[in-house]
């Protein structure tokens, strides 16, 4: 084989530490070896030119490219030498950057080690042979997982493109938390008023299929052709008959139940609906508080229904989807506040969230949008909105910023300055995050307009005294103490990640950081990719964001999608596992350990059972290569011999220095 | 200096001491958004016993007394850099002129002899047509009673020609006093009112 080897300098990233001549010179000794050089840029076009040139002056067959990590350039050098004529297996890249020049600032045993990674590299590629991808097709509908306003717009805009959209949707109804404010901010508008007529739409369209009340069970596959298993919850009512009318919920004996939708404001009947504008808008029954699922009495709804939609023997369902992409808009949680016993850590009835207090004020809300106090219904005259709790708060492992406490408490106090023109309120606050459009002049306003009073510094303490809560903060730019008497206490809670967010992740084989936000691909370049192809995020799964940029992000994973739908099939990746019959000895472990489901029994015209790994389906991870005894399995383009070829030149190697 | 450890709200703010810096200065307190400007570009921070952004904050607070009491109000040059700078286009200056009037009304102000002092400026203002700073110096020491207050300085600004024994007589004395006669008319009649 003759190989070309080209060390990148990267500016000084790599120049700087790691002598790239001598890697360079030291690169011709090695077998195979014709060409070495380092350069400026290699990736800019003028580098990948010279690669190009150098395959047809010196009739290479390999190239090794000794520069960034391969997660950075290994698609564009492996299309380089493609266009050079060259197979883009032909091709191995040691990094040198990340794992070497970065580390250290000692150019001696930088070099040192890059000389090491290149022989390695070199090693490797002596065993490398060309591989050739298949096509498969594109099953053209995509799932929609989360039906809050990401997840709508996502659904709508790939419906409104003319693909098939499964949505799934974890509650009874879709909406997700923006169903449950009662206006936005900066603009004030009725949060019901904007999103109703999407929530419809989705029920309307006639490419959206909606899974209420359902979750995902497992996904299998891989982009273009994902099969995702749906559990449809129990909701102990026939969907397909039911017609909301209410009559249960009018009727139903059981009004005890925890009321999720109200924030625990208010309690509900056992048999619910979530709220007049809920969709789909079916009853359902929590078995936790029904008397005939928990007592076996009652059936009152069963007597009262009048399509005899209940049925109490309801067990849930597993349905399977086929789908091409999936778009992860599984939104968002509150920080449980109770961390905070400073506040009361949740047992004071007049401490509330924020979303409690959107309940509050809403029309639709527990009571009917007249702002009272949760304990003696009384009409608060003080109200105190504390901002970044459960944000911006290491002790508590919570440092991010939430990036829409700050617009939204300034929303509610000057609600309540309208609804209660001779209330006081307050707002303690660290600092004033208000960067979107318009968004800064809203806060101005709240100050300005509607005498809100706001106080820079944290609260310290709250507790009660008489009918009151005592507020003790500060006011940092006085240096003084400030003690409110207040009424009705709000807490900006802030934003975590959605319940069961890492278990999804697991099952769509995502990553996700510390606090359970879903990773993009890329922070800046690939806001909505994952690392795993067809699987797209949208909306406050991927971080906190207001509604804007949820909106905007669904609409971009909706392109992305559309964009991957666009062809008709998709090229699968070459670097994966076969097997080599005649040593596979049929004992069946790389099919207890793939994780993928990717391997299948075979069975041979003699009769001898055999693995055999379905190309589509394995993603290359290489652990049936490493459980496999004869070692019959290999992963393509990382077989054994590989990567023993590689241990052998880097032991053997003389050592430099 | 009345020192502020702490507050209670909503007992401890004076909402009506807002509003009348408001109406009579004309500018809207709630606009100050706390940057610091003013304090940053004042000449007279190193005397003062809260800066002028924290006047601010006190009155966004209702801090009538602790406002009306300070220092800083009558230590003010009135030299308009605070205005100048503000983001928020508030004529702090003004406010603070505004401060100054209402405690002369309600009897707080905290720097002895400063009142005589203003008086003393104006009625010399009155009776020239200017300030006439002998006179001024000497009306003013005997009042306060620390005659020889400064008299150290005499005899350099004598050297220089800068205490004329007979005061400029500039023309229109008349119109001066007149604004005086229209002010007092004004006042009174607003007092009979």
């Amino acid at each position: 084989m003759r190989i070309g080897v080209f060390i990148c300098k990267c500016g000084t990233n790599i120049a700087a530490t790691v002598d790239t001549e001598a890697v360079a010179r030291k690169a011709l000794e090695y077998p195979d070896v014709v060409y070495a050089t380092d350069y400026m840029y290699t990736c800019s076009e003028p580098g990948q030119d010279e690669i190009q040139q150098a395959i047809e002056e010196h009739d290479l067959q390999g190239v090794v490219v000794a520069a960034c990590s391969p997660r950075m350039h290994e698609v564009t050098f492996r299309r380089a030498v493609e266009k050079a004529g060259l197979n883009r297996y032909m091709f191995e890249q040691a990094n040198i950057r990340e794992h070497c020049s970065w580390i250290s600032k000692d150019t001696e045993a930088n070099t040192r080690k890059a000389i090491d990674l290149v022989r390695m590299s070199v090693e490797k590629l002596r065993f490398n042979h060309p591989l050739f991808s298949s096509q498969v097709p594109i099953n053209k509908r995509v799932l929609v997982i989360g039906g809050g306003i990401s997840g709508i717009q996502a659904a709508l805009d790939c419906a409104e493109g003319g693909l098939d959209v499964v949505m799934v949707e974890r509650e009874s109804t879709i909406g997700g938390k923006m169903a449950k404010l009662d206006k936005t901010f900066p603009t004030i508008d009725c949060s019901a008023c904007i999103l109703g007529p999407k929530m419809v739409d989705v029920a309307q369209h006639e490419n959206i299929h909606l899974y209420a009340y359902s979750e995902i069970e497992s996904v299998s596959g891989y982009m273009g052709n994902f099969k995702v298993d749906i559990r449809k919850k129990a909701t102990y009512v026939d969907w397909d008959a039911c017609t909301g009318c209410g009559l249960c919920t009018e009727k139903c004996p059981a009004k005890k139940s925890f009321d999720g939708f109200n924030e625990g404001l208010d309690t509900t009947t056992a048999i619910n609906i979530s709220f007049p504008q809920a969709i789909p808008k079916r009853a359902k029954i929590d078995p936790k508080y029904c008397w005939y699922l928990t007592k076996e009495k009652c059936k009152i709804c069963q007597k009262i229904c009048p399509v005899d939609a209940i049925r109490f023997d309801m067990k849930d369902e597993t349905v399977v989807e086929e789908v091409g992409a999936i778009i992860v808009a599984t939104g968002f949680d509150l920080v449980d506040h109770s961390v905070y016993g400073e506040y009361g850590g949740g047992h004071y009835p007049d401490v509330i969230t924020g979303l409690q207090f959107e309940r509050l004020v809403s029309a639709s809300g527990p009571y009917e949008g007249h702002i009272i106090r949760p304990s003696d219904g009384k009409e608060p005259k003080n109200i105190v909105f504390i901002a970044c709790v459960g944000s911006r708060d290491p002790s508590i492992g919570r440092p991010y910023c939430s990036g829409i406490c700050c617009m939204y408490i300034a929303k509610q106090a000057i609600l309540a300055r309208d609804h209660i023109p001779d209330s006081n309120c307050y707002v303690f606050y660290i600092d004033i995050r208000a960067p979107g459009k318009n968004y800064e002049e809203f806060v101005r306003r709240a100050q300005e307009d509607y005498g809100v009073q706001y106080i820079r510094g944290r609260v310290g303490k709250i507790y009660p005294q008489g009918e009151h809560l005592i507020v003790q903060g500060i006011d940092t730019l006085l240096g003084i103490q400030v003690e409110v008497e207040a009424d009705l206490v709000v807490l900006a809670t802030g934003v975590a990640a959605s319940v069961g967010a890492k278990e999804l992740a697991e099952k769509l084989r995502i990553s996700y950081d510390e606090y359970g936000f879903y990773m993009e691909s890329h922070p800046k370049l690939r806001p909505v990719e994952t690392n795993t192809a067809g699987v797209f995020l949208a909306g406050v799964c991927q971080g906190p964001k207001d509604i804007p940029a949820s909106v905007a992000q669904g609409s971009a994973a909706a392109a992305k999608t559309q964009i991957l739908f666009s062809r008709d099939t998709i090229e699968t990746d070459p670097q994966i596992a076969k097997v080599n019959e005649r040593m596979c000895i049929g004992c069946g472990k790389c099919i207890d350990v793939c994780p993928f489901g990717s391997i299948q029994w075979k069975t041979l015209r003699d009769g001898s059972q055999k693995a055999e790994v379905l190309d589509t389906v394995c993603q290359g991870c290489g652990l049936c290569n490493a459980t496999c005894p004869p070692k019959a399995i290999q992963l393509q383009h990382c077989t054994d011999d590989q990567i023993l070829a590689e241990i052998e030149v880097l032991c053997a190697g003389e050592r430099h220095g | 200096m009345a020192l502020l450890n702490s507050l209670r709200m909503p007992r401890d703010c004076d909402e009506s001491f807002i509003r009348q810096v408001e109406t009579k200065s004309r500018q809207q307190i709630s606009k100050c958004y706390q940057c610091g400007n003013c304090s940053a570009s004042c000449a007279y921070t190193y005397v003062y016993d809260y800066p002028v952004n924290q006047i601010m904050r006190l009155i966004q607070l209702g801090q009538k007394e602790v406002v009306l009491r300070s220092r800083s109000i009558w230590l003010c040059a009135d030299c308009q850099a605070c205005t100048t700078r503000c983001p928020c286009n508030i004529d702090i200056a003004r406010v603070m002129e505004t401060l100054r009037f209402l405690s002369v009304e309600e009897g707080t102000v905290s720097i002895k002899d400063i009142q005589l002092f203003y008086d003393e400026f104006l009625n010399s203002v009155k009776t020239f047509g200017r300030v006439f700073e002998t006179g001024l110096l000497a009306t003013y020491n005997l009042k306060a009673k620390k005659l020889f207050t400064d008299i150290d300085l005499a005899p350099k600004v004598l050297k220089k020609g800068k205490l004329p024994i007979i005061p400029h007589r500039i023309r229109g004395r008349k119109k001066v006093s007149d604004i005086f006669k229209r002010f007092e008319d004004y006042r009174n009649k607003k007092i009979l009112d």
